[in-house]
């Protein structure tokens, strides 16, 4: 019943690319002796509007990505075709160009083109790979679940650090305090533990405390060094308190990260197609006057 | 004894009694004379006894009184000041505590007994005295009245900080309950699952206490009571046992109020020489419209007469007055009934034509006249015309309406659809002039005549319809929607038994096309026992032996093999069949995944069946066999089958129509979300990332279109209504009184103001302007909709676009479809 994009409609729009693929080709080798392949034969014409049709075809997916009442298709069956007919160009814009690169505007636009195409191919990796990841990290529990459960648990850690000594009490609570999760998206991405904790009360100096380690180390090491049984029993439960912090504080940052490699690609992605835009005007118009 | 001879004695001073007696206060002016016995030591003892400072209703609002005695809704003080007042003013002649202990002769020389030893005669005689005369009891031991167990609560201020128990779910008992619970611990116990009876204020106050979490107030639905434990002594606490949905439970409780209502005073009334229809404890004398009992110049009114409510008792109070005196005056309902009528080509009148209708239908015919005039009062009358009449007719229709009338006949064209298979409309038909043909679409056709019902199907399962309905020209039908219709059959045994028997009998037909002369069939349905399973229950076990299959009527059952669930069955499914067609011992346990109505037919009544018309078996074995390899292939992959069951515990056993998400395709994107935003109003109807997931599936909080939708009950303006198509939407009717909100188990129903509207789309783009598209995160809500109040929103699977829902269309991934329980199998095994 889910049927993901390329399978979309089975297959419908990899059957068109195939088609594409080989009328392009047989286009291509078309083009007689007497005048060499290039953009500006009848076929390279043929070639040339096809691939700015495409893009500009790609590029509405943006508008029709938000007409929510659209009867136009499908979200999905527009990214299907997006895909195939993104991939296409590859071929049919280099047959149109007939291999002729080099330093000026159209290959400018040739350009950015393929990095269009291959940001594309990251998000269509990510469409296709990181879904899975994100569900078995999740498992069944929503993001904001997570945190509240994240809060709970720091709740309770405070309480119980009240009947700690000093020394103890404070690098618990500066371990919560100095907990770090990304919120740019950028760090996000390198998914980096930026945690610190504060070893010496009163001292400026936070020192890492990278997948709270330190922290669990200092618990573990204290509990038979505490002199007082309610103190004992207090940070044993601290302690496996954190060891559950650890666990929620790593799926909450495998999941921010995840997240943030599915929306991440679009940022390049989105940018790359008004330059790209851009650039096939000037191509275009320079192609005119230099003719 | 009283020597004068009355020209008319009235008996019980109710708002009924109290009416007819203020109206024949002014024909004593002309010089015929009248009396008002009252057995109380003032007027009106039901009303007395009402909790002090009780809010008294003036409904049904569309009718207008008619009565010379004063009514407007106001506290019970108020109320019977207004009385008092006007019994003064319009010199009525009463006496109180004055019981009348019997009734004999007839019309023009009745006399009557009194307690006291007197005698007094009388021409005529209205007898008006209610149904309080005995309250309803538990019927087991113990329930004798006690300190304990009680019918009546004249105080609520008597008890405080006590635990009690309030069994009922009509008006006095919510209203006892909810006097109790400023300082008391109150359960209320609900024979059923929703508070049908109740009125509209009542329902509302009762809910808000459930739902309330700052009040000790419990609400037990489903429940009914199993036994009384008297306390030990004095001041000890007894206790009650109730049978629940979830098992026994037992309260220890300081008292039980039971509010059972009350049975007729029936005997005396029968002393009086009054013939019932039949024998049901609460059957209604029969009337005939001036309100005459089969004893000539015997009347009754009010409550007796089967009339609950205050206004509609003091209306027939004036009228029979009239009548008494050869006024022939229409009720003071009669211009709605008129209203129904108008297209008709009759030149009856309005009255005549019910009269005329309800002897046509066989299960309406022992029906209370007045009953049934209700009845037609709050259904639709339709009529199919042939084209040429229907554009004539139409035109009429448009006077009326311009001259302001709302209700008015329903016309349709003749050959037209009344519905078509697969609608999800749950209206009740009869048909009271001409035919409407039923035709499934696989052949099998019938034809109901005039006197005949149709639609029960549909009533009863959830389901959508099992064939179209096409209308005869010049047919005309009584249509009754299902709250109406669900009322009537819980007040009125026999027209439920009626319904139930054709459903059972053309259930039958369908599943085992008989070839059984009808009244073979008939004869054979009426042997067929209905059972009722609670969520969760087992019908059968796996290894047991059986010699019964069931028919399902509504809901789901889910066949399971181990702990495994391999099938699902819906109504109209047969489960257990193959212990009737092989192996005796069942291959399945069969539970019941919501609330299940089934009928139970065994070894004999199958051979019956099926021996006359033995092709039938081979369809039989054709899908038994088929169900057979469906459960089987499940069965062997165990996470399809777990996959199953998780689908079915989150509710989807009921759905017609939910949202699910394949996680291991959602990008998380929440295109899904900004869609149903921005196609409803700036507010989304459903929550992706809530809800629950299991081996990679995700159900959102969404709305499920459920098969009987939980919503609907108990919503007080009748605001939620199913489309043909399946949908389940609120109408622009809610009152925001947040009922659906509490009664949806899957939580999709928000409370919500009016969203501002918002910049387009380019503005946003190209100016950003506005928040972008989606449900904004922060917003400052207009003093308009501030002023209109939080109304319920939920998803309307996007009825009104034509592409369908939104939120399905925006994915961009495939992962979030729509589905029914049909869809299971295909949607765990593509997996
Ligand atoms: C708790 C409760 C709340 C209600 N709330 C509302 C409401 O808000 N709005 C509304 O419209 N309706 C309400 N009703 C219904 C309403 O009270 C009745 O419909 C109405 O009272 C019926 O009027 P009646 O005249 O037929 O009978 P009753 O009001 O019952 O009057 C019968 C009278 O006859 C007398 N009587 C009985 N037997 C004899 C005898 N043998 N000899 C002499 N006298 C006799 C009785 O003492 C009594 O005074 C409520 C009912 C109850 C129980
Ligand atoms: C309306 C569509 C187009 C037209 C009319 C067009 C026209 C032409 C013409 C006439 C030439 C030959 C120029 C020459 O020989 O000097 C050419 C070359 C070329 N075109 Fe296009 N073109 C179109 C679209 C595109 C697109 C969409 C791309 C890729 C983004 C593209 C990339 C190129 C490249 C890389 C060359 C080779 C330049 C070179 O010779 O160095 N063109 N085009
Ligand atoms: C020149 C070629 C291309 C152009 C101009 C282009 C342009 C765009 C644009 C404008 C969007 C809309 C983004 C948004 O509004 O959110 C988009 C989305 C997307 N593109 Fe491309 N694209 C191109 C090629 C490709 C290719 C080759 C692939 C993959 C093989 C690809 C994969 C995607 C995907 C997966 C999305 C996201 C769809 C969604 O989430 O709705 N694109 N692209
Ligand atoms: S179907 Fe429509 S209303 Fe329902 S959740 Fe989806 S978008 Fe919203
Ligand atoms: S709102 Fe709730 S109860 Fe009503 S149909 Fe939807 S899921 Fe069912």
């Amino acid at each position: 019943m889910h049927q993901n994009l390329l399978k979309y409609k089975h297959y419908r729009y990899l059957k068109l690319f195939l088609v594409l693929a080989v009328a392009s080709i047989a286009l291509y080798f078309s083009q007689g002796e007497d005048q060499p392949a290039n953009g500006g034969t009848l076929q390279g014409y043929i070639l040339g509007i096809t691939s700015a049709f495409f893009i500009l075809l790609l590029t509405f997916l943006g508008i029709r990505k938000r007409s929510y009442s659209s009867n136009m298709g499908t979200v999905e069956g527009w990214t299907s075709a997006h895909v195939f007919l993104g991939t296409s160009l590859l071929l049919i814009t280099t047959l149109h160009a007939a291999f002729q690169v080099g330093w000026n505007v159209h290959t400018l636009a040739y350009i950015l083109m393929l990095a269009v195409i291959f940001s594309g191919f990251f998000g269509l990796f990510a469409y296709m790979h990181y879904p899975r990841i994100l569900s078995s990290n999740n498992n069944g529990t929503s993001q904001d679940q997570w945190f509240d459960d994240l809060q709970e648990i720091d709740e309770k850690i405070k309480n119980l650090a009240i009947s700690c000594r000093t020394g103890v009490r404070l690098m618990v609570l500066s371990a919560i305090e100095n907990t770090q999760l990304d919120s740019t998206l950028f760090k996000q991405l390198r998914g980096k533990d930026g945690s610190k904790i504060r070893l010496q009360s009163g001292s400026k100096q936070l020192v890492t405390n990278k997948n709270q380690e330190i922290i669990i180390d200092i618990l573990s090491t204290a509990i038979p060094n505490s002199q007082k049984q309610a103190e004992a029993s207090a940070l044993n439960e601290i302690l496996t308190l954190f060891s559950r912090r650890q666990r929620l504080l790593k799926i909450i940052r495998r999941t921010l990260q995840v997240k943030a490699y599915l929306k991440a690609w679009l940022i390049f992605h989105i940018p790359i197609t008004i330059a790209l835009l851009a650039a096939l005007i000037v191509h275009i118009l320079v192609v005119f006057i230099y003719w | 004894m009283d020597s004068h001879k009355y020209k008319v004695v009235i008996i019980g001073s109710g708002p009924a009694g109290l009416s007819a007696a203020a109206r024949a206060a002014h024909y004593s002016q002309e010089g015929s004379s009248h009396l008002l016995l009252e057995a109380f030591s003032s007027p009106a003892k039901t009303i007395f006894q009402y909790q002090k400072g009780k809010h008294v209703m003036d409904e049904p609002g569309f009718l207008d009184l008619r009565s010379p005695m004063e009514f407007v809704a106001g506290k019970r003080e108020t109320v019977l000041q207004a009385w008092e007042d006007g019994l003064k003013n319009c010199e009525v002649n009463v006496q109180y505590e004055t019981e009348v202990v019997s009734i004999s002769g007839e019309n023009p020389n009745f006399i009557i007994k009194l307690k006291n030893g007197n005698e007094i005669t009388s021409e005529n005689v209205i007898l008006s005295i209610g149904l309080q005369g005995n309250p309803r009891k538990l019927g087991m031991p113990g329930d004798d009245e006690s300190d304990f167990v009680r019918y009546t609560l004249e105080d609520p201020a008597e008890f405080e900080d006590k635990t009690i128990v309030v069994i009922g779910a009509g008006d006095a008992a919510i209203e006892n309950a909810l006097g109790l619970a400023q300082q008391n611990t109150v359960h209320i116990i609900n024979r059923k699952n929703e508070f049908a009876r109740a009125k509209e204020g009542n329902l509302n106050a009762v809910l808000a206490a459930i739902n309330s979490k700052s009040n000790e107030f419990y609400c037990g639905y489903n429940t009914n009571v199993k036994s009384v434990q008297l306390p030990d002594g004095n001041g000890q606490n007894g206790a009650i046992v109730l049978d629940t949905p979830d098992g026994d439970k037992e309260i220890a409780c300081d008292c039980i109020i039971a509010r059972l209502g009350a049975i007729a005073p029936r005997r005396f009334v029968e002393s009086c020489g009054v013939q019932f229809p039949n024998d049901k404890p609460d059957s209604i004398p029969d009337l005939d419209n001036q309100y005459q009992s089969n004893v000539k110049g015997l009347y009754i009114i009010g409550a007796l007469g089967g009339y609950p409510l205050i206004k509609q008792a003091m209306n027939q109070g004036y009228d029979v007055i009239e009548f008494i005196h050869g006024k022939e005056i229409k009720p003071a309902d009669h211009p709605l009934l008129e209203q129904q009528f108008k297209l008709l080509p009759y030149a009856m009148d309005a009255q005549k034509v019910l009269e005329l209708y309800q002897q046509r239908v066989p299960m309406f015919r022992r029906m209370n006249a007045l009953a049934f005039r209700e009845l037609i009062i709050e259904s639709n009358i339709v009529i199919a015309l042939d084209e040429e009449l229907y554009t004539e007719t139409q035109k009429e229709e448009k006077i009326a309406r311009n001259a302001g009338v709302s209700k008015l006949t329903k016309l349709i064209k003749a050959g037209d659809y009344i519905f078509k298979k697969g609608d999800y409309s749950n209206s009740f038909y009869t048909i009271v002039e001409g035919e409407v043909y039923l035709d499934s679409g696989t052949g099998k056709k019938f034809t109901v005549g005039a006197g005949q019902f149709f639609g029960e199907m549909s009533l009863l399962s959830g389901r959508p319809r099992k064939a179209h309905a096409i209308a005869s020209s010049d047919c005309i039908l009584i249509e009754t929607s299902r709250r109406i219709m669900i009322k009537l059959m819980n007040s009125n045994d026999e027209v439920a038994e009626g319904i139930n028997r054709i459903f059972i009998t053309r259930a039958l037909q369908g599943a085992f096309s008989p070839k059984l002369p009808n009244k073979e069939l008939v004869q054979l349905a009426g042997t067929v026992e209905m059972l009722e399973f609670k969520a969760n229950e087992e019908i059968f076990k796996e290894g047991e032996k059986g010699a019964e299959l069931y028919l399902i009527r509504s809901g789901t059952v889910s066949l399971s093999k181990g702990n495994v669930v391999t099938v699902q069955l819906q109504s109209g499914d047969l489960v257990g069949q193959m212990a009737l067609m092989g192996n005796p011992v069942r291959l399945h346990t069969a539970k019941a995944a919501v609330r299940v109505e089934a009928l139970k037919i065994n070894r004999q009544q199958f051979i019956t069946l099926v021996k006359s018309n033995p092709d039938e078996i081979k369809v039989l074995q054709k899908n038994l066999a088929e169900l057979m390899k469906n459960s089987n292939s499940m069965g062997s992959v165990v996470e399809a089958a777990e996959t199953v069951s998780f689908l079915l515990d989150k509710g989807l056993g009921e759905a017609t129509n939910a949202l699910v998400i394949d996680e291991t395709l959602c990008v998380a994107c929440d295109n899904c979300e900004t869609a149903c935003a921005e196609t409803h109003n700036g507010i989304s109807r459903l929550d992706r990332e809530s809800g629950s997931s299991f081996a990679g599936l995700h159900i959102p909080i969404s709305c499920r279109h459920c098969e009987q939708p939980h919503c609907m009950k108990d919503c007080p303006a009748d605001a939620i209504h199913r489309a043909e198509s399946g949908e389940v939407f609120i109408d622009t009717s809610c009152i925001g009184c947040g009922n659906c909100e509490t009664n949806c188990p899957y939580d999709v129903i928000k409370m919500s103001y009016d969203m501002p509207k918002k910049p387009s789309l380019f503005a946003w783009m190209f100016m950003g302007v506005g928040s972008g598209p989606g449900e904004p995160k922060k917003v400052t809500i207009d003093k308009k909709a501030k002023d209109k109040g939080k109304k319920a929103v939920k998803c309307d699977a996007c009825m009104d676009l034509k592409g369908g829902p939104a939120c399905v269309r925006a994915c961009p991934t495939g992962a979030a479809i729509r589905i029914s329980p049909n869809d299971f199998v295909e949607l765990v095994d593509g997996r």
